[in-house]
Parts: structure tokens; C-alpha cells; sequence
């Protein structure tokens, strides 16, 4: 980077705010930002916090009831704020291009790549058809995408998530924009697609000297990506300096906060666990007196934080450019508060309470077409899930990992009765349950076997109040009869997930994606179950949310002694909570075993790319890089021999096209299904390396 | 709040009125809504204080054997109106005449969107066979013109209230069926939708308590403008003489009855004409305001 340069963006005062009918909502305030060239700044914060709204008034595209109050957003020396619509629109796309979350929104779908890529050179160069072809196959090229001449005739549905949002981000690079806006450009993707993503925008602005600004809520992300990071919280910056600086010396307690809400591979479900952050995000218009955040701070001092709104303020003895919008930071002990948590004890597993063995579950597709009629294969199978194999004791939480279309949702419809497995057994308490619909369960099995699910504001019925879905759960099972008994249950319920009582009347539209999370919560262990799936549970959340959610539901099992089978694509989330890891790629169990085991070599080579992947939000933590070429095969027509083979790193030979591979036993109940030979895998080094306490610069936590 | 929860919650009748009149009160932000809804009570009230309102009776001749030309059928003077070509009071019948169009319209409707919505709930929930077959079906009735269909179907079971009711439920809740398809289609698929299977529910409580009302924004919006479409088929039906049977008045009739008199004296057809298209529009205003609102939530 040169420090010498002009910056490309400076953003000076910035007050933001949205006009509605319920008045001025102030949406960003006091917002001072500087972009250097070639460098990369991260904005992160929760959802609300004001980022988008930001990346809005860079590229002035406000919509109708926005509007900058005061401030100015200067752009290569000319104040944005003050050009007309015309000149407006020759920066934007040429000058300062923005890449959105959702790939598959951003494409018009009925264009074809060519079309759309060479438009945005067209539009704002004089050149020919032929020279802009040229370079949109060119940056095709850069974004590491394989075939460009044979992508520029494709439609986008034609393109997998992640080739989609490579096409987006050539479209940005294309005018050679000075400034490149990201937000939150990997959140649609799988965690192995999203790795690659990452690395492309990380190498961006050294191939290109493109300045970018990259939106997330992902600190592992903002991490991986970016020189310099800002942590908002509600509409302001609360901290700002260089990721080293930041992330090994954070000074505000809203950046620790959110800190001890991710699950680092130094946190443990017994030892340390997770400290969400209390209290919830104000609204724009109920912002408290003084600090935003004194309301849910730990080290609030009254008369101190609660009098005045306050500048950003320069730390002292820190690096030139780290600031931060507290006025206690200097008395703050961060490592105090580490021991006060005290270790909860660990769970007894009891029995074994499930046990899937060779389940199968293939779906018919029925090929209606005149060449499937003649060739004879008129049905055709989507295979879900193929042999699967693993247990679960009582009290334990299984994890199942993998992307999306590995069949994990499959495996949980199959055990709730949703659907039928094709061929083996999934016994709970010794029955077989894998064939019997949930109408054809008893109503002690059915209520045994419950669900949390994975969105939020779909998990609720829009349409009834809360206390009548959790009180319709009790009353389908039996718990109570009695309709006052049904309703003291209902707020013992609502105790347990921690919501005030007076949310029995409220409607799911008045409460948070989290209070929704807490009531399905509630709603499944409604029936006392003995084992409950949870599908994702905390992916759609904030992380301070998404912590205090997770620990709510490790509560609650800890309690009950609860059989938790949890789904999800997060192996930081998985190696937190979980006491034994099912890895699963396109219906196949590659590896399974304890969560040491899966994360302690030997590795199935999808392991060790998952575990490459996952982005980790501390410094000192170094990984092995793996990045995944190519994409998730169709389950229409997976790889005839091992399913991991198109993508595989350690890919040995034809053996692994066509036969499927062996489950080798590393231990007793390790198994990792792969042709390379234990003694072989058992070399491969740990992916991800945690120093020592005596190595760290600064112990944290 | 929380003293009170002890005690179980408000019961549900009183609760569901002051969500009806919140909701109405919303209206009042949409001038076009208000301006529909302002139409459609003033019917409203017309139809039920009728015997009040209407000066004579609709179906004398209180001008007997008028002759084209005389002084009193003109609109204006003790006739307000004007009377028809057999000396009735128009006035009166268009009041009379709205009772008969506010009792059959709404129970057309009504009766149209219960079979429709059952269909579309059964085809869009099942799946497989019961969408095809219900599917057909649809298609087959809604590729009849449906003039021809309302022909036919009143010309075989005749010409009376119920039957009307039964043509417009046979003919429009192909349509309605198509909508709630469509809307539980996209519904089924939704996590409280599993929830409710994973509990063991009944497929009928799944369909009518878990999706059903969540569909409800669309279909109140239909319905509006369906209610609009079925006053015109039900005054059309009157003009092709396969209304409610004569005497009672019914604007449509009233309209097919007098057209022959209609380049002398319009305002024989005029008046119902008017009354027609002021209700319809109150209808098609209210549906827009409805819509408007929703959105904006």
C-alpha cells in the first residue's frame, strides 16, 4: 500500500437518516471513514447497525425516503453529495462498483453472461463489440473461472451460487473501478465455495490495486479479507484500527463483546463457554443518553457513560490508526472477567438412545421425456442418503456437517416421519421408526422426537399468537389437558427460554429473529422430548444473538439430558457444542467420530477442506489453505465411485472415480471412508494451528 | 401486564373486533379505499333501510299506461327518477333492487370461495393425483366462455336466486381454486407448515388453521374485485332475462326491461346503469385501498 497517495474515499461527518411516517430515524451518525489506494477496509457489526446503509450513500442510491444530513462523502477530491444524477451515473459502475449478497439476484436472468459483462465497459467506454468481448473473457479468466469462452454463452441459472457470484465480482472489476463495494458477498454461499470467493477478493486489490470495502457481520471473514477493520454498533463506529491491532488488543467492550459471542477453537461448552452479550440492539429512535451501548455494557459506570454522545477517541499507546468511542477503555481489565465464569460440569451420556444403521433414502424422479421412454430409464433416483451409520447416546450432541445438498435435511425428514427411508433402519429406543409416517407414530413418539428449525421468521405462524402455538403443542400431546394447567406450562416454558411472559399474547411479527429462535425453541421442548434435531438453528442470526441462542438450547438439553442431533454447515459453531461430528458430501458419511478426532489428523480430505474453510476470527490462529476447486456434483448423477472425487485435493487416482471407497476404522468409532491408506493420512498435518498461551502475544480469553 | 396473566387471555371474539377495527381504521390512509368504502356502505345502507327509503312501491304502476312523451315519467318532479316504461317508480326499484344484489352477490361470492378455496387447498397440499385431477377440472370449466356457461346452467336448472348462486360458484371457483393453489404452494413449504406435520396434525388442520390464514392478504384483496365481477354477472344474467324472476326488481332486469325505450328515454336505463357501476366501483376502490395497505405492512 502507499501511504504517500491521495485516498480514494474520505467520508467525513457522515449523518445518515430515513424519513418514515413515523418520523426521522437516524440510521448512521458521526461516520468518518478513509480509503486508501489498493487498500481494503472491513465494515463489520450486527444486522441494523447501519453498514448497507453506508455502502447506499457511497454509491448515493438512498432510494426515496433516505437522505445524508450532514457530512460529505468525497470520492477522488469531488464531494458526491453535491453531483448531479448525470454525473452521478458515470462513477457509479465505472468508478465505484458494488457486489450484492445474493449472486442469483444480481444477474439478469434472462441475459446471457456475455451480454451483461460486456455491457458495463460499453456503457461507460467508447470501444468495440469485439475489444469489449475480449476483456469481459479476460476477467472471466482473472476471477478463476474455467471455460470463460463456453461461460460467456451460458444463462445464469445455468451457473452454480459461487460461479454466479464470480461473474458478479468480474462485472464489478470490469471499468477497473477505483473502489470496489462489497456487502456481504459470500453470506448465499457454502462455507468451500465461500473460501475460494474469499481468496479471490483478497488477491483483488493486489492484482488490481482496487480500493474495497467490504460488509460483513463474519469477524473471521473481515479477517481473512481486509487491512483495516471498523466495528459499528447502532449507526456509529465504536472502534477502528489495523486487523492486527484490532483483533489482538480490542478495546471496546462492544468488540469484545462480540468476541466472546464466536466460537474461537479456544472456547469449550464446559470450560469457556460463550458470553453473549446481553440485552438487545436499540432501535434507531430509542437510542439511550451518552454511550449507545451503556445499556448491555459490563463495565458501565453511571454518570460516566449515560451523560453525553462522544467522539472517536485515539488509544493511547496503541497503533497510529487504531480509535475507539469509549471513554473507560483505559480502566477496563478485559482479563478479569474471564474468571468469573465458572466451568459448568460436564454431561453424563447416557444410553443409547439412536441408532441408523444402513439407512437409505432415494427419491423417484420420473423422466417423462421421449428419449427416457425410449431408452427405457424412466425413473430415475436422486440418492439422498446412502448408507448412513452412526449413533447417538442420551444426552450427547451429535453433529451432522456439511453443504448444502449433502442430504443432511434429508436424514432429519426421514427421522421425523416427513418421509420414508428406502432401505435400512433408524431405531429410536430400539423401534424401528425409519419407515413409519408421523401420522402413523404414536403420540409419545412423535412427541419424543422434536425439531428446531433452521429460519427464524419462517419457524412461527405469522398468523397466531405465541402462547396459542406453544399451548397447541402441549394439547396435541397430552402434556396437559387442563387449559389453566396448559397455560402455566406455556410461562414456565417461556421462563425457560427466557422471554418475558406478556409474549404469550404477541404475534411472531412483534418479536426479533432471535425471541422467534427462543420460542421454537420452546415450542419443541414443549413435549418433553427425549431427542430434538436442530436444523440450523443459529445460522440466520446475529453472532451475539446466535451465541445466546446456542447456549439457550445447551442449557436447556444440559437440564432435560436431551439427545441434540445438530445440523449445520459452521465447524467452528459444531466444535464448540458438539461431542461427536458426522461429516456428510452428497449422502455419503465420510468421516465420523468425536470432535477431537475430526479435527486431529488423520483427516478425510473433505475434513480437512471444511476445516480450511471455516474462517477464524484470531490472528494468531494460522490454517492451512485448501482451496476446493469446481462444484457439489447433482445427486442426479453423483461420481461413481468416491462422491468427493471431482473436488478432491489428495484425489490419488481412477481408483477414486470408480469404486466407492472403504470405511477405514482410525479408532474405535473414527471411520473415515477414503482410498488413501490410514498410515498416509494419519501424515497430513492439523489444518488449523492454536498457540499456546506462552506463544501469544496476548492472552485473550 | 403482568398481574394480569394469571387470568387466561381475553376471549377471542372481542379480540378478533378490535383487530377488524384496527385494520379499518389503516384504511383511512388510502383515499381510495376510503372513497370505496364510503361507496359500498352507503349501498350497504340503502338495501337495509329500503322499506324506509323508497318512496312507492317497486313493483306498482303508479302511473299507469305512460304514454312516451307524457310529462310525469321524466326524471324530476314527484318521480325523482322517473318511471319506467309501466309507469314503476325508478327510484324505488333501484333502492328495492339493491337488496336483491347485496343478498346474491355476497353469497355467490362467498359460496364461490368456499369450493374454491377447498379445491385449491386440496390441490396445492396434496400434490399428485388430487392436483391433476382437480386441475382438469379447472381447466376444462374456465375454457367455456362464460357467458355460454351461465346459459347453459341456468337454462337447465332455471332462473331463481339459488340457481344464480350455483352458476356463479360453478363458473368462478375454477379461478379462485388457481389463486389458492398458487398461494399454497409457496405456504407448504414453510418451517411452521413441517413444524405442524412434525406434531402429527390432520392434514385438514394443517391446511385450514396453519396455511389457510396466511393467505388471507391476496384472497380479501380477490375477493373484493371478485364480489365487483359478480354484480355485473348477476345484472347481465338480469339483462338476458335469466335474473331473478319478475316482478321484484333487480338492477339488471331493470336495465334489459327498459333498453328497448332506451334512445327516448335514457333515463330509464341510466339510473340502474349508474347504480350498477357506482357499486362495482366501490368494490374494485376498496379492493385497490386493501391492497395498498397490505403492502405497506
Amino acid at each position: 500500500m502507499n501511504q504517500d497517495q491521495a485516498p480514494v474515499l474520505v467520508c467525513k461527518d457522515l449523518c445518515i437518516s430515513y424519513y418514515t411516517r413515523a418520523g426521522e430515524i437516524p440510521a448512521v451518525v458521526d461516520f468518518s471513514l478513509t480509503v486508501k489506494p489498493g487498500e481494503t477496509i472491513g465494515i463489520v457489526g450486527e444486522s441494523g447497525c447501519g453498514k448497507s446503509t453506508v455502502a447506499m450513500a457511497i454509491m448515493q442510491h438512498m432510494g426515496a425516503n433516505g437522505g445524508i444530513k450532514s457530512g460529505s462523502i468525497t470520492f477522488k477530491g469531488r464531494d458526491l453529495t453535491q453531483l448531479s444524477d448525470d454525473e452521478l451515473r458515470s462513477i457509479r459502475g465505472s468508478e465505484i462498483a458494488m457486489i450484492y449478497q445474493e449472486p442469483f439476484a444480481s444477474l439478469n436472468p434472462s441475459l446471457k453472461i456475455s451480454t451483461q459483462l460486456m455491457e458495463v465497459p460499453l456503457a461507460h467506454e467508447n470501444i468495440s463489440k469485439g475489444e469489449a468481448r475480449e476483456r469481459a473473457v479476460q476477467m472471466l479468466g482473472d476471477v478463476k473461472l474455467p471455460d470463460p469462452e463456453r461461460l460467456m454463452d451460458s444463462y445464469p441459472h445455468q451457473l452454480s451460487g459461487g460461479q454466479q457470484q464470480r461473474v458478479v465480482i468480474a462485472m464489478g472489476l470490469l471499468s477497473n473501478p477505483s473502489l470496489l463495494l462489497l456487502d456481504e458477498p459470500t453470506t448465499a454461499l457454502d462455507v468451500t465455495v465461500e473460501a475460494g470467493i474469499v481468496k479471490l477478493v483478497a488477491d483483488i486489490s493486489k492484482k488490481f490495486g482496487t480500493s474495497q470495502i467490504y460488509i460483513s457481520h463474519n469477524l473471521g471473514l473481515i479477517l481473512e479479507t481486509c487491512d483495516r477493520v471498523f466495528v459499528m454498533y447502532s449507526g456509529e463506529v465504536v472502534e477502528e484500527g489495523t486487523i492486527n491491532s484490532l483483533f489482538t488488543w480490542p478495546k471496546h467492550p462492544y468488540t469484545h463483546g462480540l468476541f466472546a459471542c464466536i466460537p474461537l477453537p479456544t472456547a469449550d461448552k464446559n470450560a469457556a463457554p460463550l458470553r453473549p452479550i446481553r440485552g438487545q440492539l436499540p432501535l434507531p429512535f430509542e437510542r439511550p443518553q451518552g454511550c449507545y451501548y451503556h445499556p448491555r455494557c459490563d463495565h458501565f459506570k453511571s454518570g460516566v457513560c449515560d451523560v453525553d454522545h462522544f467522539k472517536m477517541e485515539h488509544v493511547e499507546g496503541g497503533s497510529s490508526d487504531h480509535r475507539v468511542r469509549c471513554l473507560r477503555y483505559k480502566e477496563i481489565d478485559h482479563d478479569l472477567l474471564t474468571d468469573i465464569e465458572e466451568a459448568k460440569e460436564v454431561l453424563k451420556l447416557g444410553k443409547r438412545v439412536l441408532n441408523v444403521d444402513g439407512m437409505k433414502k432415494y427419491y423417484e424422479v420420473r423422466d417423462s421425456s421421449l428419449k427416457a421412454l425410449v431408452s427405457g430409464k424412466r425413473i430415475r433416483y436422486v440418492k439422498a442418503n446412502e448408507e448412513l451409520n452412526f449413533t447417538a447416546r442420551e444426552g450427547e450432541t451429535v453433529a451432522i456437517v456439511g453443504e448444502s445438498g449433502c442430504g443432511k435435511s434429508t436424514f432429519a425428514k426421514v427421522l421425523m416421519g416427513l418421509e420414508k427411508g428406502t432401505e435400512g433402519e433408524v431405531r429410536h429406543k430400539g423401534k424401528d421408526i425409519s419407515d413409519i409416517a408421523v401420522r402413523d407414530r404414536s403420540a409419545k413418539q412423535i412427541s419424543s422426537l422434536q425439531m428446531v428449525f433452521q429460519n427464524p421468521f419462517d419457524t412461527l405462524n405469522p398468523s397466531h399468537s405465541i402462547g396459542g402455538q406453544i399451548s397447541r403443542v402441549i394439547k396435541k400431546f397430552g402434556v396437559e389437558s387442563d387449559k389453566k394447567k396448559i397455560f402455566d406450562r406455556v410461562m414456565k416454558l417461556l421462563d425457560t427460554v427466557k422471554l418475558p411472559r406478556d409474549f404469550y399474547f404477541r404475534k411472531p411479527r412483534q418479536l426479533s429473529g432471535g425471541q422467534k429462535q427462543r420460542i421454537g425453541i420452546a415450542r419443541a421442548f414443549a413435549g418433553n422430548p427425549s431427542m430434538v434435531i436442530a436444523d440450523e438453528p443459529v445460522s440466520a442470526l446475529d453472532v451475539s444473538v446466535a451465541a445466546a441462542v446456542t447456549e439457550l438450547l445447551m442449557e436447556i438439553q444440559r437440564e432435560h439430558k436431551t439427545t441434540l442431533l445438530f445440523i449445520s454447515h459452521d465447524l467452528s459453531v459444531v466444535r464448540y457444542l458438539s461431542d461427536r461430528i458426522v461429516v456428510m458430501y452428497l449422502g455419503h458419511i465420510l468421516e465420523r467420530g468425536t470432535t477431537d478426532q475430526i479435527f486431529a489428523p488423520p483427516y478425510q480430505p473433505y475434513t480437512e477442506a471444511l476445516l480450511s474453510a471455516v474462517p477464524i476470527a484470531d490472528p494468531e490462529v494460522t490454517k492451512r489453505e485448501i482451496v476446493l476447486e469446481g462444484n457439489l456434483p447433482s445427486a442426479m448423477k453423483p461420481p461413481k465411485g468416491c462422491p468427493f472425487c471431482t473436488r478432491c485435493h489428495r484425489r490419488i487416482g481412477d481408483v477414486c472415480d470408480n469404486e466407492i471407497p472403504p470405511e477405514q476404522a482410525v479408532a474405535d468409532k473414527h471411520v473415515i471412508k477414503c482410498h488413501i491408506p490410514l498410515e498416509e493420512l494419519k501424515k497430513v498435518e492439523p489444518v488449523i494451528h492454536v498457540p499456546d498461551d506462552s506463544e501469544r502475544i496476548h492472552a485473550r480469553q | 401486564m403482568t398481574t394480569s396473566l394469571t387470568e387466561m387471555p381475553t376471549s377471542g371474539y372481542g379480540a378478533a373486533l378490535w383487530r377488524g377495527l384496527k385494520s379499518f381504521a389503516l384504511l383511512r390512509e388510502s383515499w381510495v379505499g376510503m372513497v370505496g368504502a364510503f361507496l359500498v356502505i352507503f349501498w350497504v345502507l340503502v338495501a337495509l333501510f329500503a322499506p324506509l327509503l323508497a318512496p312507492f312501491d317497486p313493483n306498482s304502476s303508479i302511473q299507469p299506461f305512460a304514454k312516451p312523451g307524457a310529462e310525469a315519467i321524466k326524471a324530476g318532479g314527484t318521480f325523482w327518477l322517473g318511471t319506467d316504461h309501466i309507469g314503476r317508480d325508478i327510484l324505488s326499484r333501484i333502492i328495492w333492487g339493491s337488496r336483491t344484489v347485496l343478498i346474491y352477490a355476497p353469497l355467490a361470492t362467498l359460496s364461490a370461495y368456499t369450493v374454491g378455496i377447498l379445491m385449491g387447498l386440496a390441490a396445492g397440499y396434496r400434490g399428485g393425483w388430487v392436483d391433476d385431477v382437480l386441475s382438469r377440472v379447472a381447466d376444462i370449466i374456465l375454457s367455456f366462455p362464460v357467458l355460454v356457461l351461465y346459459i347453459i346452467i341456468i337454462a337447465t336448472i332455471g332462473a331463481s336466486g339459488f340457481n344464480i348462486i350455483i352458476a356463479i360458484t360453478f363458473a368462478s371457483s375454477p379461478g379462485i381454486m388457481r389463486i389458492v393453489r398458487g398461494l399454497v404452494l409457496d405456504l407448504r413449504n414453510r418451517d411452521y407448515v413441517a413444524a405442524a406435520q412434525t406434531r402429527g396434525e390432520s392434514d385438514w388442520r394443517v391446511m385450514l388453521i396453519e396455511i389457510l390464514p396466511n393467505a388471507r392478504g391476496p384472497l380479501i384483496v380477490d375477493a373484493c374485485l371478485r364480489l365487483g365481477y359478480v354484480i355485473i354477472t348477476i345484472g347481465v344474467l338480469g339483462f338476458l332475462g335469466l335474473g331473478l324472476p319478475p316482478p321484484d326488481p333487480d338492477w339488471g332486469g331493470m336495465v334489459n326491461e327498459t333498453r328497448q325505450m332506451a334512445m327516448a328515454f335514457p333515463h330509464m336505463t341510466l339510473f340502474p346503469c349508474i347504480a350498477i357501476s357506482s357499486l362495482i366501483l366501490g368494490f374494485n376502490l376498496l379492493a385497490d385501498g386493501l391492497r395498498e395497505i397490505s403492502l405497506r405492512d
